[in-house]
């Protein structure tokens, strides 16, 4: 109380001497205004009467005379002459002071607010939010357990400089990426250095010459991607109320723009996730592992998996027990298992929509070329030399992605809120309702096999009706098309001719598989970089030798989990966001040959959910659909299958979305955004009973708001 | 143009009204115009003075920005020549390239610490620094941040609810403040010739806990062992350049016995992990026989310069104002708690560091001044030499008397009185108060002690944090070393308890500046002034001009806070050649750097410095370190560099080798 009445006091203050600020400023403003528009208005009075008498002494003109009353035109002159004195006396005040009386003031009122931010204590009862769960979990009891092992995703990792240009010298082991503190405006000062300093090598997918940027290691490499953006600072700190510390938790930052195996040949970094792992087993008295992969890491830590075991010159020589040794449960927070659509428009066009990437890089001048800045060039030129992306393309081919006429998601809601909260009462008890429901939606099916079409109509004729051209061209070689008039903003779309491009569009709707050829035609050498470490398709047989080499070890389709029948494998996603899934393309104005050819067309708007603004949407946690991030923990794991041959156990934890409801609760406890779930309090609690000790039984198992499981039985794959 | 209407009307009135007071018909109304130029006083004054400085402020740092980078250089060179190559640039021109795996073992108060557990009082500190950095806190919240750092005085650990632990990576001792560089400056010159994350290690550990505790709490001599092991198995089997510090010299002493002790005590890497997975070890500035310095730091917490008080009241040290003293007595209250602090008491007692009338260094004073003047009335002063064995003396005549003339009157059984001011002192409890003035007394009146007296003052003056730190230190000579009872972890970390690995390919350095008058020994007064003050005080009114003695304190030949003596005898003497400390005969080079201050302030802290800390940035020092690391041997260094008398001094010592 005694702090209340003396903070209020504080306050009463600060308002009194606000206002006081206001009201001198308000005077100045004043008499400033009143001279200067009265010079003018002057000028264009019509009183020439007084413009004569005034004419000899024009150069002592002023405002005055406007008023005067004719009646005391008698002491004309002897007001002019004090006025003059007066004028002489207030000249030192004019412009320049004012401007800088009115800086002085704003300078000491935000520096008195900021004393009183200071003095005011932290625990203001307004400002106090809800208990977080570490502290309650940590009255019922839990303590720490096992180990915890963080495994950040694509972007949100730190990056910072070892070697550079002369250009970034003063950059040295600055954060070229995420966590931006004081280097950030050296960054803005040039950022084509910046840009080029991010780029890989366009051949070898490593680092340039003269050129080395490493990932930043230890927690501070993703716990902010920027000042107050947080990523898994909430997470530690709520693993720390449970005792968690350095000792029992790692983050296994790698450089994300690599591709996975080559993370390990420059920087050992999975070597080193090996023997950090080891390490926490051994100092917390053999207690095994709970690993965290976010997103990409998700694919990341599926990678290391295979690696650990393999034998050691590609493998990590762990031997085939490793994981069931050392790893009690993976806990995949919004895992991008199967892909992401948003890969395909990233590399085609570098719209992935809302990427944090490109809102980072160009939010607002995406648009405008007026600038000459060509940003999109740029990105696309930067994230193209990123063998990590073409991890996220999806993965699977048609027979998870759906084709011209099929697509597993189709029918179903697009994540329309309105349905949820109908159904929201009976959902946990029958999920017939959304069958009865879903005929009314059969009318109009979205085909979201047809991952991008040119223009609205394609996306939704049958495919009789489509025009049927061989898709034999983008198995010919490329016809050059020698115009190097731009040079500087090289990708490969400047080596192609515009009839190539033409063809493209003509063929009108393409699918994940012919994406994927497209990709290859378009983008031919990035493809053959990328494709020596990943591949996007389905496992026939997975005895097959071939299977052995690295660049299936992170498709969940052509491999198979570990031999750890006590491993846990959790898939923790959001749901109820409105999820890019496919894409209306159409060709750019024709009068820009150069640069990118194709966009998304934002004109293409469907009138409901589930096209907006040339996108088609499914539900998902506004990056990862659902049957990305769920399908293998809810089918392709579910039991003993040829991909999980030794039955470990798999769980779904969806988590429904909820907006903020004020400001005061940032980006939400209950949000369900694929970064923001991260401060998701449920999936705190999860994550926190998990390395407490529990299993997936005690934590209740399967929590289901999506449908999921009827997308995952329409999907035909031999399990 | 309603609203500039609007405006106007008031304001013309205004004029119309003072028109009619220049009639001087009324003079009420003159007031007016008056009170308006008032108005631009005083505090528009201010505001027009504030605005001007933000201005011009903005402008010069619009101006900074836009400056290219190499301007400060290119501004420089102008005036000082043009600036050596960094020793980075100029090896790897020389074409060497990375290629040891690098560990640094950070020093004392160096390292970084931040919060992960704490009291209310720290709301919003987690995961922020609580040493190094800025130190905000210690202005915000000084007693809280105090209570913070403190650990358990019966244990030695963590306080209940309290967990304050080591920065890791790089980052924990790159820099200690902002702008005061330790490692930074030699993490960029390696980075020159290819090193990154991947082949480079900060062992950062909590340098508060003793060495075995930081095992038993965090377990960091684990990780340390397995991060080498790791670092030395991805580099392609090269082994690992260890490059310790200050105190981490004896902390990795203490690594590599524990590391090949056997499991429950030790690491259990066993008898040849150090010579399988270690190249060299290159200490930096190492206090292998522990600092002179530590022995006033613990008795009145007068460490004249570690950074501890600099950091913590810089300035102001001998202002008797009341709020320092409680500020000293809580730093004091603090430090006591820090058993590391323990580990750097002088070792081997009065074999190596001298006893009442004679000292390795004796002649050191006499020396220095012939060399001053060199003709001039040699004979003359020869009278006197310093008694550096005395460490700590009450009162000048008791540092300069014979050994003969003095009258000491034995402490060690004397009765300590209970205090009469308990009650005031609580809240800022150090041992003394539990002493009372009989003890206090009869501590003055033993007048001199010698190093290993001064280990038995500790004892009588702070019982507990002694027997808390002897668990963890010794500071002993051993006289067998084949005693199974060396086998304890309290000896690792003496160089005088232990034996090297047996690793006869390895090689160790030592590197240190010389050239700076260290603290070797002090003249003390007692002090009754207030109940709850520390009794003892340096005499800072002791001063001889002729000798070593300034401001109540002896100094020697050092690195100003390292006496030469304590950096360079085990390399010199104790582990040259095949000793009963070195018995793989293990290579050991002595590498001294003289230091030269910065020829100006635009150099920093210098490039030739020899100071402890700004060692660090030494161009020479850095270089030899490169070439280590990119796999040179010490012969091909160029073997010992000497500019001190270490080799005379070590002669003096008579230690059974």
């Amino acid at each position: 109380m005694m702090n209340g009445s003396k903070i209020k006091g504080k306050f009463c203050s600060a308002m009194v001497s606000l206002a006081s600020f206001v009201r001198f400023l308000r005077l100045c403003f004043m008499e400033h205004v009143k001279f200067s528009s009265l010079l003018r208005c002057k000028s264009f009075g019509n009183s020439e009467k007084k413009q004569v008498v005034q004419a000899p002494d024009s150069d002592r003109k002023d405002d005055h005379d406007e008023v005067l009353s004719s009646d005391e035109k008698v002491t004309e002159k002897v007001r002019k002459r004090s006025m003059n004195k007066r004028r002489q006396q207030t000249k030192g005040w004019k412009c320049i002071d004012n401007c800088c009386w009115l800086i002085g003031c704003m300078c000491s009122a935000s520096w008195f607010l900021l004393i009183l931010a200071y003095i005011v204590p932290v625990s203001l009862p307004a400002l106090q939010g809800p208990e977080i769960p570490g502290a309650r979990l940590k009255r019922e009891g839990l303590v720490a357990n096992h180990p915890v092992v963080l495994v950040p995703g694509i972007i949100t990792g730190g990056l910072e400089l070892w070697e550079g240009k002369p250009c970034a010298e003063p950059l040295f082991r600055k954060r070229l990426w995420g966590g931006w503190g004081s280097g950030f405006t050296d960054i803005f000062r040039r950022p084509m250095c910046w840009m080029e300093h991010l780029s890989l090598d366009y051949e070898t997918g490593l680092d340039p010459p003269g050129i080395r940027v490493r990932p930043v290691p230890g927690l501070v490499a993703a716990d902010y991607f920027a000042p107050g953006y947080f990523v898994w600072a909430i997470l530690i700190e709520n693993l720390a109320q449970l005792g968690y510390e350095d000792r029992n938790m790692y983050m296994a930052a790698y450089d994300w723009r690599l591709s996975f195996q080559n993370t390990e040949v420059r920087d050992r970094s999975l070597s080193r996730l090996k023997c950090q792992i080891e390490i926490l087993y051994a100092t917390n008295g053999d207690k095994k592992v709970v690993v965290l992969p976010h997103s990409m890491g998700a694919v990341y830590f599926l990678h290391f998996l295979k690696w650990v075991e393999a034998p050691a010159p590609v493998g990590g020589g762990g031997g085939p027990g490793w994981c069931a040794k050392y790893i009690k449960a993976v806990m995949n927070i919004g895992p991008t298992f199967l892909g992401v659509p948003k890969a395909f428009s990233t590399i085609l066009s570098a719209e992935g929509k809302d990427i944090s990437l490109i809102r980072t890089m160009a939010s607002g001048l995406l648009e405008s070329e007026l600038l000459g800045l060509q940003t999109i060039e740029h990105v696309m030129r930067v994230s193209r030399t990123w063998d990590s992306i073409v991890s996220l393309l999806p993965k699977g081919g048609e027979t998870l992605w759906g084709n011209l006429d099929w697509s597993p998601e189709e029918g179903l809601e697009c994540s329309s809120e309105k349905k949820r909260h109908l159904q929201a009462e009976s959902r946990e008890n029958n999920t017939k309702i959304s069958e009865e429901m879903s005929p009314s939606q059969v009318k109009h099916p979205k085909r979201y096999g047809r991952v991008i079409s040119f223009g609205v109509e394609a996306s939704e004729v049958l495919s009789s009706q489509l025009p049927t051209i061989s898709k034999e061209f983008m198995h010919a070689s490329i016809s050059t098309d020698s115009n190097t008039s731009h040079g500087e903003f090289w990708t490969e779309y400047d080596e192609m001719s515009h009839e190539s491009f033409e063809k493209i569009a003509e063929n009108k709707v393409y699918t994940t598989t012919d994406l994927v050829d497209l990709l290859r035609y378009v983008a031919p050498k990035m493809m053959q970089r990328a494709e020596a470490h990943y591949s996007h398709g389905l496992a026939e047989n997975l005895e097959d030798p071939k299977y052995n080499h690295h660049k299936y070890w992170s498709n969940p389709l052509e491999t198979r989990l570990p031999d750890a029948p006590d491993m846990e494998t959790y898939c923790l996603y959001g749901v109820g966001i409105p999820t890019e899934r496919s894409y209306v393309y159409k060709m750019s104005p024709s009068d820009r040959r150069k640069g990118i050819p194709f966009r998304i067309d934002s004109s293409a708007d469907g009138g409901d959910d589930c096209l907006k603004s040339g996108v088609y949407f499914v539900d998902g946690d506004e990056t990862v659909p659902v049957l990305s991030g769920g399908y293998m923990c809810a089918k392709g794991w579910k039991g003993k299958t040829r991909f999980n041959p030794s039955g470990s156990a798999t769980y779904v934890r969806e988590y429904r979305h909820k907006p903020p409801a004020s400001v005061f609760e940032g980006r939400g406890l209950e949000s369900s955004g694929h970064v923001d779930i991260m401060g998701n309090v449920a999936l705190i609690e999860d994550i926190l009973r998990v390395a407490a000790g529990a299993t997936g039984p005690e934590l209740g198992g399967d929590k289901i708001h999506s449908d999921l499981l009827r997308m995952s039985d329409r999907v035909n794959v031999p399990l | 143009m309603a609203l500039i209407r609007r405006k106007k009307a008031p304001g013309s009135e205004n004029q119309g009204t003072s028109d009619v007071k220049i009639t001087d018909d009324d003079n009420k109304k003159n007031k007016k115009p008056i009170q308006k130029n008032k108005r631009w006083t005083c505090l528009d004054n201010c505001c027009w003075f504030i605005g001007c400085i933000c201005v011009s402020w903005w402008l010069l740092l619009f101006s900074f920005n836009a400056m290219p980078a190499s301007f400060p250089q290119f501004v420089t060179e102008a005036i000082t020549g043009p600036w050596p190559d960094p020793p980075g640039v100029k090896v790897s021109k020389e074409g060497l390239f990375a290629k040891h795996p690098v560990v640094f073992v950070p020093g004392i108060v160096t390292g970084g610490l931040e919060l992960w557990e704490g009291h209310n009082c720290t709301e919003g500190l987690f995961r922020k620094r609580l040493w190094g950095g800025t130190f905000g806190e210690v202005y915000k919240r000084p007693l809280c941040w105090a209570e913070h750092m403190s650990l358990d005085n019966e244990t030695g650990m963590d306080p209940p609810g309290v967990r304050v632990r080591p920065v890791t990576g790089l980052v924990a001792a790159d820099y200690f403040a902002a702008g005061y560089f330790v490692w930074a400056v030699l993490i960029a010159n390696l980075a020159r010739i290819g090193y990154e994350e991947k082949n480079m290690y900060m062992a950062s550990y909590d340098w508060r806990l003793s060495f075995q505790n930081t095992e038993v709490r965090d377990q960091t001599l684990s990780r340390i062992k397995s991060n080498i092991e790791l670092m030395v198995a991805t580099s392609g089997g090269k082994k690992a350049v260890i490059i310790p510090h200050s105190m981490g010299v004896l902390y990795f002493l203490h690594f590599m016995k524990w590391v090949e002790a056997p499991a429950p005590m030790g690491g259990g890497g066993g008898p040849d992990w150090c010579a399988k997975h270690i190249k060299t070890v290159v200490n930096i500035g190492g206090p292998f026989l522990g600092v002179p310095k530590s022995v006033p730091g613990l008795l009145s917490a007068e460490v004249r310069d570690i950074a501890v008080l600099r950091a913590v009241a810089p300035g102001v040290l001998d202002k008797d104002l009341f709020r320092f003293q409680m500020m000293l007595q809580h730093v004091m209250k603090m430090t006591r708690t820090w058993d590391s602090t323990m580990s750097m008491l002088p070792k081997g007692g009065d074999t190596i560091w001298g006893g009442l009338d004679w000292s390795p260094e004796e002649d050191y004073c006499q020396n220095r001044r012939n060399q001053n003047h060199n003709d001039t009335k040699n004979p003359a002063s020869h009278e006197k030499n310093s008694n550096y064995g005395r460490i700590i003396s009450f009162g000048q005549e008791a540092a300069d008397a014979a050994a003969l003339e003095l009258k000491r009157i034995d402490f060690r059984d004397a009765i300590k009185g209970r205090t009469v001011a308990n009650s005031s002192c609580q809240e800022v409890w150090t041992e003394y108060h539990e002493m009372g003035y009989g003890g206090i007394d009869a501590a003055v009146e033993y007048k001199v002690y010698t190093a290993d007296e001064v280990v038995e003052l500790l004892e009588f003056v702070a019982p507990k944090m002694m027997a808390r730190g002897s668990a963890h230190f010794s500071y002993g000579i051993a006289e067998n070393l084949n005693d199974p009872k060396y086998d304890h972890y309290k000896y690792w970390s003496n160089p005088l308890e232990t034996k090297l690995p047996n690793a006869p390919d390895m090689e160790i350095y030592t590197m240190y500046g010389v050239g700076i008058p260290t603290e070797r020994a002090y003249v003390y007064k007692l002090t009754h002034s207030a109940e709850c003050t520390i009794p003892f005080q340096i005499d800072t009114s002791a001063d001889r001009v002729d000798s070593c003695l300034t401001d109540g304190v002896f100094t020697v030949d050092g690195d100003e806070t390292v006496p030469a003596l304590s950096a360079g005898f085990m390399c010199a003497k104790g582990w040259r050649g095949k000793t009963r400390f070195n018995p793989s005969g293990i290579k050991t080079y002595i590498r001294e750097y003289n230091h030269a201050p910065p020829a100006t302030f635009l150099e920093g802290r210098g490039t030739q410095s020899g100071a402890h800390v700004d060692i660090m940035g030494n161009f020479a020092l850095i270089e030899d370190i490169l070439r280590v690391a990119a796999g040179a041997t010490g012969e091909e260094l160029g073997g010992d560099i000497i500019y001190s008398d270490i080799l005379k001094w070590s002669e003096k010592i008579n230690l059974n080798l």
